[in-house]
């Protein structure tokens, strides 16, 4: 081939097509050649200097020890100590004392937020708001107490709510007048609540658990905690069981709260959350899930 | 025409370095010829615009860097005024400002930024005059260029040289004092104590400088940079420029001495318009993109006409229609001119409005969306909001929280003044109540006060709208 080269002497491969189509064996320019040599350099550097080779089961490490791994936990670290300030803040303090610390309460809320995602929003929604069956957290209407030492108590242990199903205790009647006699308790904020109803919910055996007062409070405590069994405020406006109204109500004092046995009852059941018993969360934990429970609107 | 005898020995000298000058390619350093003359004065005016790159940061007020662009702690301090990254909007409006500048100065009189005002122009110039003080005329330059390597050329290389790099150096060293304390930096810097990016930053000027204004020089005005190319098109016929008046100057001819009944046109063909090129480009070919508008080879014409005993202004500023015969608009009369006045005096106007109004004090309000609203046992609707207080100025205040809008309102959690510090935003958060009986729509649309007593004595107050939301009625 070279023999017959048309194009002697301008340093072409000899191949040629369609009788002047050749290829020349210039060399690549400079810049791209240094190019090629300072990128192999790189890679000896680099293989070198980081993880590379695959050598048997674990590869070679490089010289400087560098890893994704180490990377990302060096990160955490740094993570960890910018927390760490607050933190060993909030360790020595009580609830009361991160609410009145303003900065101490930002931080707390910030860090409780992702507890509160995990744990508690599923039932009592992502800003406490409450699901059918499940209580608002953001109001003032609590259960067992919206101190923080009620609230604190409530994580920790859990609740289990429990109401008698009264329907082969008291007569059809007596169930709608009843019925009824809650309704206008809760739409007259507890001012107009019927006579016969009064004697019922006194006479029947209501005042055990909702109180004299139909308020859910069997006894203040001089610190200003209440005690409570978890029966329903029946003088304000909130219902515990939606949609509220009579059809509500009657079901609830039917079929009771989680009663044994009866299908139709209502389920009021919170898992404890403390590390007593199933060991969920720790003691700070539950610390920032009060100060963030706490302050969602209605804590007392 | 003005009949006067002219000098045969000035003449003679121009024709004797003509052929020296000829059209830049790029292949070679541009020694360009310096002329003293009114564009050349002006141009060191302009220029000297560039100290205040140079001084600005020893500026102090009120104890402080006047102007101190402070990107760690995101403050721009300018004079007693601080600006935040909330007032950025700003910066957009001052980026119009210049842009639309460049554009009406470019379509009035040509590239005058270019000419007079470009870093690159002005460095280079300066670059050049050093090199001109210590190696001669271009044409000791060029000799000395081509002459191999000695003792005395060694040392003027490298005295040029190391000028070069020390401008270069305080360059970069000027530019990172506008962003740090500039005497903190003279005291840190030469003993490894300051920032690591300042370091970088002058290592980068310094560089830059010398590599750009040293060597590249009218290259980077040919090849790199963009504004160059987009001037180019803002220009159009009405435009002034730097130019020749091809039909004055046509045909070009050398004088002769015994020159009597001449029948070419004014131009001798002295090259001298070439010669002083600072981009090496010829002038008499028309507008090109190597020309930056700088005037000089205004200066040098005047000079060769002056001594040929012709009249001025053989290169002029002047525009296409006034070279070519056609009627020529005033400035008043041109649509253009309006149009960009009125959107610098808009840009201006928002400028000057944010910087006069820039509040100490501003308040921003999160409504709560989970839950929108809450029920509470007294019948009440409560909604929370999240306030974000920015505290602009330099001492820490305590804000006072209202709220308006409704009657029979209450506002919770704000019993407290909000403690906000210097510089940045303290969040809040509130409650506001209202009896639900009392709320006549879904929607209440409310507003919260913020109000303080700034050190200075006087107060400063903001306002934020926000809605108080109930349920479906």
């Amino acid at each position: 081939m070279a023999d017959n080269n048309p194009f002697p002497g301008e340093n072409n491969t000899g191949h040629i097509w369609d009788e002047n189509l050749r290829e020349l064996k210039n060399p690549p320019p400079r810049w791209w050649m240094i190019g090629l040599w300072a990128s192999i350099l790189w890679v000896a550097g680099y293989t070198i200097l980081y993880p590379s080779w695959p050598v048997g089961q674990e590869p070679t490490q490089g010289i400087l020890g560098w890893s994704q791994i180490k990377e990302y936990q060096s990160g955490l670290e740094k993570v960890a100590a910018k927390r760490a300030e607050f933190e060993d803040q909030i360790k020595g303090m009580t609830v009361n004392e991160i609410i009145a610390d303003p900065g101490l309460t930002q931080y707390t809320l910030a860090s409780a937020k992702v507890l509160f995602g995990d744990n508690c929003s599923a039932c009592h929604g992502s800003g406490g708001q409450g699901n059918p069956g499940y209580p608002v957290l953001a109001d003032d209407d609590w259960l067992y107490g919206g101190t923080t030492g009620k609230i604190a108590e409530t994580i920790k242990g859990g609740r289990q709510g429990a109401m008698t199903a009264h329907q082969s205790i008291l007569e059809p009647d007596e169930l709608d007048t009843l019925a009824n006699w809650v309704v206008q308790m809760s739409e007259t904020l507890g001012k107009g609540g019927s006579e016969e109803g009064w004697a019922l919910f006194r006479t029947k055996g209501c005042t055990a658990c909702h109180g004299q007062a139909a308020n859910g409070i069997l006894a203040e405590m001089p610190n200003g905690d209440v005690v409570t069994v978890g029966a329903a405020n029946l003088t304000d406006g909130i219902w515990r069981f939606e949609p509220g109204g009579f059809e509500s109500a009657k079901h609830t004092i039917m079929y009771g709260v989680n009663q044994p046995g009866v299908a139709e009852t209502r389920n009021a059941v919170m898992p404890a959350f403390g590390s007593t018993d199933t060991g969920k969360l720790s003691e700070e934990d539950i610390k920032k899930l009060v100060v963030y429970v706490h302050e969602l609107g209605g804590g007392k | 025409m003005r009949n006067q005898e002219v000098s045969a020995s000035s003449v003679d000298a121009l024709y004797r370095e003509a052929d020296d000058w000829h059209v830049n390619t790029g292949g070679e350093t541009i020694h360009a010829k310096r002329l003293p003359g009114r564009w050349r004065r002006l141009k060191w005016l302009m220029a000297s615009v560039w100290l205040l790159y140079f001084l600005g940061p020893y500026l102090r007020w009120n104890g402080q860097q006047a102007v101190l662009f402070d990107i760690p702690n995101r403050q721009y301090h300018l004079f007693s005024a601080t600006v935040l990254p909330q007032d950025f909007w700003m910066l957009s409006l001052l980026l119009l400002f210049f842009a639309i500048l460049l554009a009406v100065v470019t379509a009035l009189v040509g590239r005058a930024w270019c000419g007079f005002f470009c870093f690159q122009t002005v460095w280079t110039d300066v670059f050049t005059w050093i090199e001109q003080r210590l190696e001669g005329p271009p044409a000791a330059r060029r000799k000395l260029d081509k002459a191999p390597m000695s003792l005395g050329k060694l040392r003027i290389k490298s005295i040029k040289h190391g000028i070069w790099i020390a401008i270069g150096f305080f360059t970069g060293f000027s530019f990172v004092a506008w962003f740090t304390d500039a005497f903190v930096l003279w005291q840190t810097f030469f003993f490894g104590q300051a920032n690591g990016a300042a370091y970088a930053t002058v290592a980068l000027f310094t560089v830059g400088t010398y590599v750009l204004a040293g060597f590249l020089r009218e290259q980077t005005c040919f090849w790199l940079c963009p504004y160059a190319r987009i001037q180019g098109v803002m220009l159009d016929k009405s435009t002034l420029v730097p130019a020749y008046d091809e039909q004055r100057g046509e045909p070009r001819g050398r004088v002769r001495r015994d020159e009597t009944g001449r029948t070419a046109g004014d131009c001798v063909d002295c090259n001298q318009c070439v010669a002083v090129c600072p981009t090496g480009v010829d002038i008499r070919q028309g507008q090109q993109e190597g020309c930056i508008t700088c005037a000089l080879c205004i200066d040098a014409c005047d000079q060769v006409m002056d001594k040929v005993g012709r009249p001025r202004g053989l290169i002029r500023y002047a525009s296409l229609d006034e070279l070519e015969g056609r009627p020529t608009q005033t400035l008043m009369l041109r649509p253009r001119v309006w149009v960009y006045t009125g959107i610098l005096g808009l840009a201006l106007a928002g400028i000057l409005y944010g910087l006069t109004s820039l509040a100490p004090l501003e308040l921003k309000v999160l409504h709560e969306r989970a839950p929108l609203y809450v029920l509470l046992s007294d019948g009440s609707i409560q909604n929370k909001y999240t306030l974000k207080v920015l505290n602009k100025t330099h001492e820490p205040i305590s804000v006072r929280i209202g709220v308006s809008g409704h009657d029979r309102m209450t506002l919770v959690g704000a019993d407290d003044p909000v403690q906000a510090e210097p510089g940045s935003v303290t969040p809040a958060m509130v409650f506001v109540k209202i009896p639900r009986r009392a709320l006549a729509a879904q929607q209440q649309p409310i507003v919260f006060h913020a109000e303080t007593r700034l050190p200075s004595g006087a107060t400063a107050e903001a306002e934020r709208e926000s809605v108080f939301i109930g349920p479906d009625r």
